[in-house]
């Protein structure tokens, strides 16, 4: 017990609450005490109590089981987003480091442009295209622009690598190209490519709220971003439900915030 | 001005100018690449025949995609952006001219709160590195950039508007400049955030180089030292606004504009979002992307001006 103890007080916060926001994320539905879509209007918009721990909310739903199953969704989403986004911009930014020339101008010019746009508004102009957007536009729309930041690290870093002994000679042995990329290249960005997609996890799911926050959010999915929307239209009489959702938004970017801060002094202290 | 200078400013002007090409040909390329019939996916099943036929019209759908994308580009030059497909006696430019200024001058005031914030914390947090008011610093950027806009928003509007009462409640009157403060805060302040550690870095390096030194020998003092000697010098790349921010910043009155009911760009883009009014949208998308180019441009050029260095990379 004493030993747990101390392994707990050794674990950073940030890593705390990110482990925590993904087990709830994966148990939640099973743990919450209500179905977050049930209708109890006779129970609108209480205050916090015993039998609603969070309160409720429009419709009387109970606010803690609505935030548990947000959670399932801001994980989904952030993990699909942030998969997807890490393989192509990996492949991507490789390929313009390695093959330069006319590769790097193509795949950095498309960069710049989709970096020309704030992110939230191309990810709306996106979700514009489609008369009801769900989930899988959603998702599309944040990878969009997701890759460009994987894509510009693995260049940055392709192009040292490129120089590097141990590549040149294996392509001076004849290894052919997709293996030095695959082998000899890939490997070594991990690194990188792991503590950006930590802080780049958070950013995805303060994206998948802000959407939902301004209604683009998948239609019928319980989000956080959408309870922090109708509980910024109540505000005035009933803060309890901003106050909730909007404090679990910012303590799970809070949590990945501090954990790609730690990942980074662990695992690259030259970025320190 | 010197030949350098010259190439520089062309150099990058030219590259400004093929940015917007760019940006104007993504726009274009998003409606056209829709798989299947874009007119069904824009406007849903539930649309009638005539609706779908006058948006065909109103994007140029019917005509052969080399004659679509001249057009697109005719619309865009000729001051007219296009016709809102909800008010066909509108040109979207007219509609986006209508709400311009407020979203700027939100956009202005985040920008004034931000520096008013980040100088003054940032100069005391530098000169007393270490110390107190150096952890007061590093808890306010923290915690800055750890509030999502869209939390900030309504807390604030709890604690000075509805618990203090001392400034005006969104859809109150929008009249008194007072009713600027609290939006201009909400985007502001992970900017601030932001600029503070910019502030406190640049002002460290300042502070060890010889002259500061120096003048601190001849017996200078140390308020006159950080403020005249120090902070001018480190001011510079504070001020010359990032990319990054600036998209932040932009972000930011979209999101901040919903929750204040206030008018402006953001509340336009959501309102023709949702009215399916997708000449509207492409216009505020690329107005909105322009001003972002726009600002990096003039903010590179002044740099270029202003620090030789520059020019030569």
């Amino acid at each position: 017990m004493s030993r747990l103890r101390h392994r707990l007080r050794k674990t950073p916060f940030g890593l705390m609450i990110v482990v925590a926001f993904f087990v709830l994320g994966l148990i939640g539905p099973w743990i919450a005490p209500y179905d977050p879509l049930t209708i109890d209007l006779a129970h609108e918009y209480e205050s916090p109590s015993w039998t609603h721990l969070l309160g409720t909310g429009d419709n009387g739903i109970d606010i803690l089981s609505a935030l548990l199953y947000g959670a399932r969704l801001a994980a989904i989403v952030g993990t699909v987003v942030v998969g997807i986004s890490v393989v192509v911009g990996t492949i991507l930014g490789a390929w313009a480091g390695y093959f330069g020339r006319l590769t790097d101008h193509v795949i950095t010019g498309i960069a710049d442009l989709v970096q020309a746009f704030p992110a939230i508004v191309l990810n709306i102009a996106v979700l514009a295209l489609v008369a009801r957007p769900g989930l899988i536009h959603l998702i599309v729309a944040l990878v969009v622009n997701g890759w460009v930041l994987y894509a510009r690290l693995a260049r940055a870093e392709t192009l040292s690598l490129r120089e590097r002994e141990f590549v040149e000679a294996a392509r001076a042995l004849g290894v052919p190209t997709n293996q030095v990329l695959r082998r000899h290249v890939i490997p070594n960005l991990l690194g990188p490519l792991v503590i950006q997609a930590t802080t780049g996890l958070g950013v995805v799911i303060l994206a998948e709220s802000t959407l939902s926050f301004l209604g683009l959010g998948p239609g019928k999915a319980v989000s956080w971003g959408a309870l922090l929307d109708q509980g910024t239209s109540v505000l005035l009489r009933f803060p309890h439900v901003a106050l909730f959702s909007g404090g679990a938004i910012a303590l799970t970017v809070l949590g990945f915030n501090l954990t790609g801060d730690w990942l980074r002094d662990r695992i690259d202290p030259r970025l320190r | 001005m010197s030949p350098g200078l010259v190439r520089y400013l062309a150099g990058r002007l030219l590259r400004a100018l093929l940015t917007v090409v760019g940006l104007v040909t993504i726009v274009f390329l998003l409606v056209r690449l829709i798989p299947g019939d874009p007119v069904e996916a824009i406007l849903g099943d539930q649309a009638g025949p005539e609706e779908k036929a006058e948006l065909r019209r109103t994007l140029n759908l019917d005509r052969p995609i080399a004659e679509q994308y001249l057009s697109f580009f005719g619309e865009m030059l000729d001051g007219t952006m296009g016709t809102s497909f909800r008010k066909p006696d509108r040109s979207v430019w007219s509609l986006v001219r209508e709400v311009f200024p407020y979203t700027i001058i939100l956009a202005l005031a985040a920008l004034l709160v931000a520096w008013f914030v980040a100088i003054p914390l940032g100069t005391i947090a530098a000169a007393q590195a270490g110390r107190a008011w150096d952890k007061v610093a590093s808890t306010v950027a923290v915690a800055g950039l750890a509030i999502p806009n869209i939390w900030l928003g309504p807390l604030l509007i709890l604690a000075f508007g509805v618990k203090l009462r001392w400034l005006p409640l969104p859809g109150d009157d929008l009249a008194g400049p007072e009713a600027l403060i609290l939006p201009a805060l909400t985007v502001g302040t992970a900017l601030a955030a932001v600029l503070t550690r910019q502030t406190r870095a640049a002002m460290i390096e300042v502070l060890q180089q010889q002259y500061i030194t120096a003048a601190r020998a001849r017996g200078v003092p140390s308020f006159a030292l950080l403020l005249r000697h120090a902070l001018r010098n480190a001011l510079l790349p504070v001020m010359t606004i990032g990319a990054a921010q600036l998209g932040a910043l932009l972000s930011g009155t979209v999101v901040t504009e919903k929750i204040f009911e206030r008018p402006g760009l953001g509340t336009l883009f959501l309102e023709s979002f949702f009215s399916r009014d997708i000449p509207v949208v492409q216009g505020c998308v690329l107005v909105i992307a322009v001003i972002y180019v726009g600002v990096n441009l003039i903010v590179d050029l002044a740099y270029g001006l202003v620090d030789p260095r520059v020019r030569l990379s």
